[in-house]
């Protein structure tokens, strides 16, 4: 019998239709994978197999009458930002012990209504602050990736990228068959890059932002991470939806993502803008790039070079709004409701003593950094500027896209996965931020962009390419990012597990 | 803020007193008013008053994690209503700024609140100040700077545990108005007419019930004197004032306060302080270093509030009539300026004294009410929602009076019957035989008898036909009241002038 994990959501869905499988068969391959396998990633944080067999078994039964949803039975690994309701809900941060809300959120609950089997919550940074998933009170996770020579299990282990790591490491790993994530400056497609799976993280207000714990409420959005680009169509499609709960959920209706693949993209224009080329850029870095321009050239599209001046200034701009953002959301935090309380001799004090325990070092720095920019005096010459350069990164794009440009391809990361407990990051906190040099412009924007695997590095890690489009257009980047797919294959960890 | 304008000139009669020269108050308001609304500012949750603790808290409110804050559009209505009646600018775009604190009866962290951009700008309140012993009312106009929305906060009680304090939320993102007066204030009189003008407005247009014993208005006072039409001094922000008597005691001791450390050499600090009703005193509550860095920027989980001028001219198109026209019209009817004042400053008795003068003389109808009904209730210290005597029965008393039935003086009686006991008015006569007596020939044998028995005094009333009183107060008397002065008068003239 076939491995059931091995498949793709779009294989399983049709597994299901042609009876040759059932989703509990499919639900207990992954029960008995993340079983096997979990600990040797750290990528779930919490399972529910009892939750995923009997959500199956109910699968099962819609299937055999035919009335299933577009993720009828199929089990997925939900990132622990998001609210599930009766089961732990902390974004793998301390503070937030215990917590399991009495509501779902509505991403959550778009993808239990189209049919989904949850597995259990995945492993993230702490609030979704970082980009290498070691900041999580849980425990680093390991990339399923390692460099060639290095592939057993004593090799040195790598970073899945960050925040949603759990989520790209255990689709990677297969023990999920895509898993839900969110991005905020990245989260979503560097640890795509990371691992050699898909992730798209929509246009700003395409998901809900409703039952996520908020990072930066004006750069958060919800996407998925996949094995391939079919499969995150299939999962935006059931994600994204308007929502009155969020009143900066776009009431736009949701397109069939999935027609979009396999769409040629001749007479497509692509931008490649000159400032993403970095001084000191590792030369694979550039390769792949070029072989992204190439594969595109030949499925009949047409490159332009463009120019997005203001790019450089958009990483430090993102560094004053994410960490202001985020100084005031996790401000709820406290230990007076829910979650972790540390007492103390009066009120002051129990709060100090409960967020100084409660949080890690990347939290409270950006809380730090957050607070210091909102401050009286400060704000102008911070937040204030941060903004009118977030005005102007947008004004580029729109410049670009006005002129014509469909999609603009760029590298998705400056590099592939490194070490974890690297020093130089540890030592640097902006060496790791410079992981995102590439994708924060995109939220910044608000505008949807996708990785996808493109090729290796010399390491034998994979390396992926991003797609940025127009608002809501993100039909585009499936159109394009699945000629890429075709052209550079499909890329598997070996196994060492 | 841009800089303070003074647009008054200094009265003499506001001054306080002092050692070297007098002294001049300056008093701004902003004014905290609950909006009138079934539920909160961002959630759905209920504003019902005094319902069980934490029972109208909603997930949003206590600040779950993941929970979106979503604009109640009555609340906006509202607002932009209270613009409208206050002759404001309505901003057809404002924006939600978060400010930053933490208290645990503030679950988020932060209120939201409008700093930057107000949905309703400059406008201006006409305040009548009096009346003095003439019963003559000053108008003084005070501008408003602005009027935003903003979330209130929960509760704290430390008196419910000996070592922990607990939180109600039920009050935690009720929808505020923060209406900002100019400081165009200059007297306690002044200050209270402005609170008293502002909720009889905020009644009138249903968007605020007013009720500062209940917290849905409360006050915060800042005050600062100086020489007549000098330069502005440092002001201090009394907080949370919630009578409109504590206003006025705040003020007096603090204008004190102020005018002491000045005359003895100091300078009064910028701070916030606290009313002590028991004490009848202001102390201090934290300096200006101590002032909370607010840290406040735009929500970035609600996008601006923008609507059209369509959307206000429906507010404006339904509009009631405010308190300023109700007078003008009431004195067009005939009303004195003193009874006009009296009757709109409450729209509940500028509705009562409607019903009562529908198809009655109105200066009777306003004394009635006045001097009557609202004498009577001042004296029980009853409100007139309270009130024993409807409009319908005080309005059927004064038809007993048009049509004769019975005169002035047994009405007050019949008043008086139905203050304590309730009933029909007219049954009321006719039960206790209170009618008047118009049967010419009972008023004529009583008459008949009163100049018999006192032929000197007729000889009197002859010579003199002012007289004609005594004899008049005489048949009154004989028959209890109930006769017809009018018909008395008729008869005892044809009788001794023959």
């Amino acid at each position: 019998m076939t491995d059931l994990t091995k498949l793709t959501i779009a294989q399983l869905r049709d597994g299901f239709q042609a009876k040759d499988f059932t989703s509990v068969e499919a639900t207990q391959a992954y029960v008995d994978a993340i079983e096997a396998h979990n600990a040797a990633f750290n990528a779930y944080v919490k399972t529910t197999p009892e939750l995923a067999l009997e959500q199956a078994a109910k699968s099962d039964e819609k299937i055999a009458a035919s009335n299933g949803g577009k993720l009828e039975g199929v089990p997925i690994g939900v990132k622990d930002l998001y609210s599930t309701e009766g089961v732990h809900t902390q974004a793998c941060s301390h503070i937030l012990d215990g917590f399991q809300p009495r509501y779902e959120s509505t991403v959550t609950k778009n993808m239990f209504d189209d049919g989904m089997v949850m597995l259990g919550k995945l492993n993230m940074d702490e609030f979704a602050m970082g980009s290498s998933n070691e900041t999580s009170y849980y425990g680093a996770v390991t990339n399923p990736w390692k460099r060639e020579g290095e592939r057993t299990s004593n090799g040195p282990a790598l970073v899945p990228g960050g925040s949603s790591g759990g989520s790209a490491a255990a689709v990677a790993a297969h023990l999920c068959a895509g898993a839900t994530a969110s991005d905020t400056g990245g989260s979503i497609r560097q640890p795509a890059a990371f691992t050699g799976t898909v992730g798209i993280k929509p246009t700003y207000g395409r998901c809900s932002r409703f039952g996520m714990v908020a990072f930066a409420s004006s750069l958060d959005q919800a996407g998925p991470i996949s094995r391939d680009v079919r499969d995150a169509a299939i999962m935006l499609k059931s994600m994204a939806s308007s929502d009155p709960r969020d009143t900066t959920c776009a009431d736009l209706p949701v397109p069939d993502y999935e027609a979009a693949i396999g769409k040629s993209v001749k007479g497509m224009k692509i931008g490649i803008p000159s400032e993403y080329r970095l001084d000191g850029m590792p030369a694979e870095i550039e390769k792949l790039w070029e072989q992204g321009k190439t594969m595109l050239q030949d499925a009949g599209a047409e490159i332009v070079d463009i120019s997005l001046p203001h790019t450089k200034y958009a990483l430090p701009a993102y560094y004053i709004v994410a960490p202001a953002e985020a100084s005031s959301n996790l401000a709820r935090y406290d230990g007076v409701k829910y979650g972790l309380r540390v007492d103390g001799k009066n009120i002051e004090e129990m709060y100090e003593n409960t967020r100084a325990a409660g949080f890690g070092e990347e939290v409270k720095r950006r809380i730090l950094i957050g607070t210091y920019v909102l401050s009286a005096g400060f704000y102008d010459a911070y937040y204030t500027r941060a903004q009118k350069v977030r005005t102007l990164i947008k004004q580029d794009f729109e410049q670009c896209f006005d002129a014509g440009v469909d999609c603009i391809l760029t590298p998705a990361t400056p590099s592939a996965a490194f070490a974890i407990g690297d020093k130089e990051m540890a030592a640097d906190p902006v060496k790791m931020y410079l992981n995102d040099v590439f994708t924060v412009t995109v939220n910044m924007a608000g505008l949807p962009g996708i990785s996808v695997p493109a090729g290796l590095s010399d390491e034998g890690l994979p390396l992926g390419l991003q797609l940025i489009g127009r608002p809501f257009e993100e039909e585009t980047l499936f159109q394009a990012g699945s000629v890429i797919e075709q052209a550079a294959g499909h890329f598997t960890p070996e196994k060492w597990w | 803020m841009t800089g303070l304008i003074d647009t008054r000139t200094p009265n003499p009669k506001n001054f306080f007193s002092g050692e070297d020269h007098d002294w001049e108050l300056v008093i701004g308001l902003e004014v905290h008013a609950q909006v009138t609304s079934n539920a909160k500012l961002f959630s759905g949750a209920s504003t019902e008053f005094g319902s069980e603790q934490n029972a109208n808290v909603s997930l949003v409110d206590a600040a779950m994690p993941g929970m979106l804050p979503v604009i109640n559009e009555e609340c906006v209505r509202q607002a932009v209503k209270t613009g409208l009646g206050l002759n404001a600018k309505i901003n057809n775009r404002s924006v939600f700024d978060r400010k930053n604190y933490f208290y645990p009866d503030l679950p988020q962290g932060y209120q939201i609140s409008q700093l930057y951009h107000p949905i309703v700008g400059e406008g201006v309140i006409t305040i009548q100040v009096g009346p003095d012993k003439q019963g003559q009312f000053e108008s003084v106009e005070i501008g408003v700077e602005r009027l935003h929305l903003e979330q209130d906060a929960g509760k704290s009680m430390h008196d419910q545990h000996p070592t922990m304090s607990f939180v109600d939320l039920n009050r935690s993102g009720v929808a505020l108005m923060e209406i900002v007066s100019k400081p165009d204030i200059r007297s306690i009189d002044e200050a209270k007419a402005y609170v008293t003008k502002l909720r009889s407005i905020l009644r009138y247009l249903g968007t605020c019930d007013g009720n500062m014993d209940q917290g849905s208005m409360r006050a915060d006072v800042n005050v600062s004197v100086r020489e007549p039409g000098g330069e502005f001094g440092t002001r201090c922000e009394i907080k949370n004032v919630n009578s409109i008597r504590f206003m006025g005691q705040a003020i007096e001791y603090e204008a004190r306060r102020q005018i002491d450390i000045l005359e003895e050499g100091g300078t009064v600090d910028q701070e916030t302080r606290l009313f002590d009703p028991v004490k009848g005193e202001t102390r201090s509550m934290r300096s200006k270093e101590e002032a909370h860095d607010y840290r406040y920027f735009p929500d970035p989980d609600l996008l601006p509030l923008e609507f059209d001028d369509a959307y206000v001219d429906g507010i404006r198109a339904e509009l009631p009539e405010l308190p300023d026209a109700k007078r003008n019209r009431f004195i067009g009817e005939g009303l004195s300026e003193y009874d006009a004042s009296i009757l709109v400053s409450d729209k509940s008795i500028a509705d009562f004294y409607e019903k009562v003068a529908d198809g009655r003389d109105a200066k009777v109808s306003a004394n009635w009410v006045i001097n009557d009904l609202l004498g009577a209730l001042n004296k029980a210290g009853k409100s007139l929602e309270e009130s024993p005597v409807s409009a319908d029965q005080l309005g059927s008393i004064i038809d007993l009076i048009k049509d004769g039935t019975i005169n002035g003086k047994i009405a007050k009686d019949v008043f008086e019957i139905v203050l304590e006991k309730g009933g029909d008015p007219a049954e009321i006569v006719e039960k206790e035989g209170m009618a008047q007596v118009t049967d010419t020939g009972a008023i004529e044998a009583a008459v008949d008898e009163i100049i018999a028995a006192n032929p000197e005094k007729v000889q009197q009333a002859i010579e003199k036909p002012n007289m004609i009183g005594w004899f008049v107060g005489q048949v009154m008397k004989a028959t209890g009241g109930k006769a017809n002065p009018q018909a008395v008068n008729e008869l005892l003239r044809k009788k001794i002038n023959g």
